[in-house]
């Protein structure tokens, strides 16, 4: 079998992808006892960052490490970063610890993205668990500013406690402004929580929305993407019109380091958005 | 009364391709029924006899946990089924149910159904399996529940 | 001496004591030579300075688990097949340096690495080898994004490669399509003939720089006899091939038998030493290690080899997605033969027998495959 060897090196790309670009820290908010959010802007002056939503920057913390954290901000905002993650290890211990005028190191932005500009004329069924409502507010904040183009827009959330519920404010503003329906439940209530108590699986399974013309969001710990995407399958949204932002270990987010590999598939390039029906085989499998 | 019902009866899913005569009967055990908002339905302990289907509002499923209080385990909302302890002995709720905000419901006689699916197996039958569902549904979601997923497990 | 006028793809003939003036003409022309030498028991690739310092009279015997120097009864320069190193090595180092930071005030700057400009001379690539890089070419030179210090090093590469004669012990270049004919990717082409009564290298140049080397050596056209020799011989090894993996619809193969029991037999013998993934030569994955001086004001990104196989490779979230012993050798072995065909578009692995040869237990890819073929005819027959 004779097969041809290409040794031509391909032009384009010079820069020097593991590079970061530098960032200023404007602001590092405390939304709940471990999460926060840290805003940038970029050191040189005048510069814009456009991004789509979904997608992920990783952020490095002089001499500590680098790690992926989705962009969480609002897309049309090219001036400014806002990304929200939770304290789990070192790096991001660190960067809670950043104040405004420390730098930090950004490469991307990464990924795939939300695929809503595409889709006018659904509705919308956001599904968020925990810190899975990061990555979705930047979709959030899309469909809030077209909002013409869709019909019902829904958002699901489930958080493990009241306490611990993102972006109160802002969903709060949401729900009244922009005819968006939030239904927020929580792992376990408080005396004070007059809300949805349990999983939102069971919010998923009697959401207002037209199963035949909607694409689906998914973000969260995926045993819950599991289990919503069962009730979606229930009421018969297509596994083409649902996706799921899914996490690695991610080392470069080039394609280079091979940590991310999920089947065949990059986390950092093929993802983290997926469509349900390119994950199928995969999905929920034990260990792969 | 009958006539009203058993349209919004038939539709819902859970009764739905129950055979004609056990949607009748059925129909003859449901009324319409409604609370305000903190208003409790049942306590724990007491005799369980009836179940609940919620047309609009938001019902804490609940347990008096000494020096908590009563304390919030589940939510069950519109479109969803309130209430299996009447299916097996000692017939007795449980569960407290109190309700969160201004509930419209069908409250369904289950002493009465009781005797006719002990009569009637057919019956016995249709409805038993339903309430597995919405059990098995529930327990799921208490299991979700239970794994914590949004807490921290290093 | 007459020197012909550098004739690229002419077939010459060449005595063996020419090699070493191609190899003072690549180092004059300021190439270290990188070739295989004999080290510690193998034959590995190194800097040389001198054809006397090539394996002359070396072979090696291969089998699962086994790696063994002979001599030969002949004087072969190139008698043998692959060693335990790959020419990854020298275009992707097991440890590199990818920037230094350096903290001023609360402010810090990057200083990107200085391009590796050396100009190496591989000499002694095999087929298997010529489509192994190839391979990492696309991975780091192809996709969206690119390594610009492999492609760099990639660049300043000048390869003299070499047909097989002999297959080795554990050798299925034949059924990978990757050999053991070179069909292209070098510079210069050499064929060995170390017979008893004439021992010569045909030699061909693809490239001007090959042909400029060539230029210099002393060769004679060669003869229709030297042709059809060397021709047999690689054509022998082509059909002496120490295992055989047939490849047709072997990722669809693959990915119906995710589940299969097998994987659980493989996980009691694999010890996820890694071995196999370091003499792999199109095994690519890496980590980034961030580190800082003692005093908090330098920073650097060290960027090493990693492999599937560590504990720690897909940990996410207090623990590692592939935790078992089984799930990591399903990767990495799903990853070689299945889904590399649909990252990049080719099969992962060249046959080249190194993980069979190194690893410790002697697992056998090959051998595994036919297990999960053959457990899918008893389970129709079952039916």
């Amino acid at each position: 079998m004779d097969v041809t060897i290409e040794t031509g090196i391909p032009e384009g790309i010079t820069a020097d992808p593991m590079v970061p670009a530098l960032f200023c820290v404007d602001r590092v908010k405390q939304e709940t006892e471990d999460t926060f959010t840290v805003g940038l802007v970029p050191d040189e002056a005048n510069t814009r960052f456009s991004y789509m939503p979904g997608q992920f920057n990783m952020l490095y913390v002089f001499g500590v490490g680098e790690v992926p954290i989705s962009i969480s901000g609002d897309p049309s905002v090219t001036s400014r970063l806002e990304h929200t993650t939770r304290r789990v290890g070192v790096v991001t211990t660190a960067m809670g610890q950043l104040r405004a005028g420390d730098m930090i190191g950004v490469r991307g932005p990464y990924g795939t993205h939300w695929p809503v500009t595409e889709e006018a004329g659904r509705d919308v069924l956001i599904v968020a668990g925990g810190i899975g409502l990061a990555p979705l507010r930047p979709v959030l904040y899309l469909l809030m500013a077209h909002r013409e183009k869709y019909r019902k827009i829904v958002l699901l959330y489930g958080a493990r406690s009241p306490e611990e519920i993102l972006y109160k404010r802002e969903l709060e503003r949401w729900r009244g402004k922009f005819d968006l329906e939030v239904q927020v439940t929580v792992d376990r209530g408080s005396s004070a929580w007059r809300g949805n108590v349990g999983v939102v699986t069971p919010l998923v399974a009697r959401a207002p929305f037209t199963p035949s013309n909607t694409i689906a969001l998914l973000c969260g710990p995926e045993i819950m993407m599991r289990f919503a995407v069962n009730e979606l399958q229930k009421r018969g949204v297509p596994a083409d019109r649902t996706y799921l932002s899914l996490e690695r270990n991610m080392k470069c987010a080039v394609g280079f380091c091979g940590h991310c590999q999920y089947g065949s598939m990059f986390v950092c390039k093929d993802g983290p958005v997926f469509r349900l029906d390119q994950i199928a085989w995969i999905f929920g499998k034990a260990e792969v | 009364m009958i006539h009203t019902l058993e349209p919004i009866i038939k539709e819902h899913p859970f009764f739905a391709q129950l055979p004609e005569k056990h949607l009748e009967f059925i129909t003859g055990c449901a009324k319409n029924v409604q609370f305000p908002e903190r208003q409790v339905i049942f306590r724990e302990g007491d005799p369980a006899n009836e179940f609940y289907f919620l047309r609009e509002g938001l019902v804490a499923v609940e347990l008096l946990v000494p020096s908590r209080g009563p304390t919030t385990v589940q939510t069950v909302a519109e479109g969803e089924i309130l209430g299996w302890s009447w299916v097996s002995p000692p017939y007795r709720w449980h569960f407290g149910a109190r309700t969160l905000q201004r509930t419209r419901a069908l409250v369904f006689d289950a002493k009465c159904l009781r005797a006719k699916c002990e009569e009637d197996h057919d019956l016995g039958y249709e409805i038993l399996s339903r309430f597995v569902g919405v059990i098995s549904a529930r327990l799921d979601a208490t299991r979700l529940q239970l794994l914590d997923l949004y807490g921290r497990h290093d | 001496m007459a020197r012909k006028a550098p004739v690229i793809g002419s077939l010459r003939s060449i005595s063996p004591e020419q090699i070493n003036v191609l190899i003072e003409g690549l180092s004059r022309r300021g190439y270290e030579v990188i070739a295989p030498t004999v080290r510690d028991g193998a034959i590995v690739y190194d800097r040389i300075f001198s054809a006397k310092e090539l394996p002359q009279g070396y072979t090696d015997e291969q089998q699962a688990g086994k790696y063994q120097l002979k001599k030969r009864e002949d004087a072969a320069l190139f008698g043998y097949s692959v060693g335990p190193h790959a020419w990854k090595k020298f275009l992707f180092p097991s440890i590199s340096c990818a920037w230094t930071a350096e903290r001023v005030d609360g402010h810090f700057h990057i200083i990107a690495g200085e391009p590796d400009t050396t100009k190496r001379a591989f000499v002694g690539v095999r087929a298997c080898e010529l489509h192994a890089l190839a391979i990492q070419d696309r991975v780091f030179l192809e996709g969206s994004y690119v390594d610009s210090a492999y492609k760099t090093r990639r660049q300043n590469v000048v390869i003299v490669a070499v047909n097989c004669t002999q297959a080795g012990g554990t050798c299925f270049c034949d059924s990978m399509g990757t050999g053991p004919r070179v069909s292209g990717g070098y510079d210069i082409l050499l064929t060995e003939i170390p017979g008893a009564e004439e021992h010569f290298l045909l030699a061909e140049s693809a490239t001007p720089i090959g042909a400029e080397i060539m230029a210099e050596l002393s060769t004679q056209a060669a003869t229709r006899e030297q042709i059809a020799t060397a021709v047999d011989a690689v054509d022998h090894a082509a059909s002496h091939m120490g295992r055989t993996l047939p490849t047709s619809g072997l990722k669809e193969l693959l990915y119906r038998n995710v589940e299969n029991p097998r994987w659980d037999a493989l996980a009691e013998r694999c010890l996820s030493c890694a071995n196999c993934t370091l003499v792999c030569p199109t095994c690519f994955c890496s980590t980034i290690e961030d580190c800082t001086d003692l005093a908090g004001q330098r920073a650097e990104r060290i960027r090493k080899w990693d492999s599937c196989f560590t504990t720690d490779f897909s940990y996410i979230h207090g623990g590692s997605v592939r935790a078992t012993p089984r799930s990591k050798f399903r990767q990495w072995m799903m990853h070689k033969l299945a889904y590399w065909n649909d990252q990049f578009g080719s099969s992962g692995c060249t046959g080249c027998g190194r993980c069979i040869t190194w690893c410790p237990v002697g697992i056998d890819i090959t051998e595994e495959v036919r297990t999960i073929r053959d457990s899918e005819a008893t389970a129709s027959i079952s039916l």
